[in-house]
């Protein structure tokens, strides 16, 4: 994501759903000057080949993103947690999708 | 005038209206005003001209002598072309290009919606496929419309200098002959007056949201079911069948 302003309207960061009932993923940004025309954009640009159901748009500004110097502090607690995986129960044979 | 011969050219007018328009839109490729929009007037263009492949074929196996797409699509001259003359409009600015789309998307929109239960069962099935894409393009078309309307006074005064440049170009699209009425007989073709009232509504409607005037029906140019066109077509062939006329029959 970037915050660079020029003269093609405002950025919309796009995400796209493959398919009814999985989480939207993000496929990249637009520029349009508003909703409408973001969701017009987004449809040529990321869905001309059958990979979507769904599209939201987003203004770039309401997104709130962490910042790079929280990584730390954010993340790096959780390296020496092995115990939040559920890897240490035995699994009863036969128990598929685990 | 055979029943065959009819459908032949009223499969021509639908296909050659789709080609030149789909030729038009694609000199807008690497042109847009934004890369957003250059890639939506190229896909425009592709879905026009992958309606006119399906019309220009169905016009060659009806005729029966073997001609194919690209035989209707290169190898025919200026007077031999049933499209019409609005769909053969320059592209001009962005704003030329946007009131030129919407009122012949309006067209097809209205036109597609009725041939949809037509007795021919290739025209109805092409309808109801090519339904999906003429209301993506009228809707692209109509919200630029409504925004160039709307947006600032320069914006304005350009939208609606181009709606009154165009408008002799629009009766063409709803004037019917002999073809017409012997196809509407057998429950194949469209009842234009039908199409026209419908367009009317449509194109008010969207003027109307777009804070301009309508321009008043006077005198119409005419010429689609002659075969009779304006002096662009004949640069615009020039230009797309270049390549058939220096190299005949080439391959790759």
């Amino acid at each position: 994501m970037s915050n660079i302003k020029d003269s093609q309207g405002d950025v919309w960061e796009v995400f796209v759903q493959s398919k009814p009932g999985l989480p939207h993923k993000h496929a990249g940004s637009v520029h349009a000057t508003d909703k409408e025309m973001a969701l017009q954009n987004a449809r040529d640009l990321y869905t001309r080949r059958n990979e979507g159901t769904c599209i939201w748009v987003v203004p770039l500004n309401s997104i709130v993103s962490s910042l790079p110097e929280d990584s730390g502090s954010f993340f790096d607690p959780s390296d020496d947690k092995a115990y939040r995986h559920p890897t240490h129960y035995v699994m009863p044979e036969g128990a598929k999708h685990i | 005038m055979t029943k065959n011969e009819a459908l032949i050219n009223y499969s021509l007018r639908i296909g050659d209206t789709c080609l030149i328009l789909g030729q038009r839109m694609s000199e807008w490729c690497s042109n847009g005003p934004t890369l957003e929009e250059d890639i939506a007037m190229t896909n425009i263009s592709l879905d026009l001209i992958g309606q006119a492949r399906t019309m220009l074929t169905y016009a060659g196996e009806i005729e029966g002598k073997g001609r194919t797409e690209d035989d209707f699509a290169y190898k025919r001259n200026e007077r031999e072309y049933f499209n019409s003359l609005l769909s053969e409009r320059p592209n001009g600015h962005f704003g030329d290009t946007v009131a030129r789309n919407f009122l012949q998307s309006a067209y097809f929109y209205h036109f597609y919606n009725a041939l949809i239960s037509s007795k021919d069962n290739m025209l109805s099935a092409h309808a109801t496929k090519s339904i999906k894409e003429v209301t993506y393009h009228l809707r692209h078309s109509a919200e630029w419309v409504i925004r160039l309307g709307d947006g600032t006074s320069e914006s304005k005064e350009k939208i609606q200098n181009s709606f009154d440049e165009i408008w002799d170009f629009v009766g063409d699209l709803f004037e019917t002959n002999e073809v017409d009425r012997l196809l509407l007989n057998e429950g194949i073709s469209v009842d234009q007056t039908k199409i026209q009232q419908e367009w009317n509504s449509t194109v008010t409607e969207v003027l109307t949201k777009a804070g301009l005037t309508r321009p008043n029906d006077g005198y119409m140019q005419t010429g689609r079911l002659e075969a009779k066109h304006s002096e662009y077509l004949g640069h615009l062939l020039a230009e797309m069948q270049f390549l058939q006329r220096a190299y005949p029959d080439a391959k790759w």
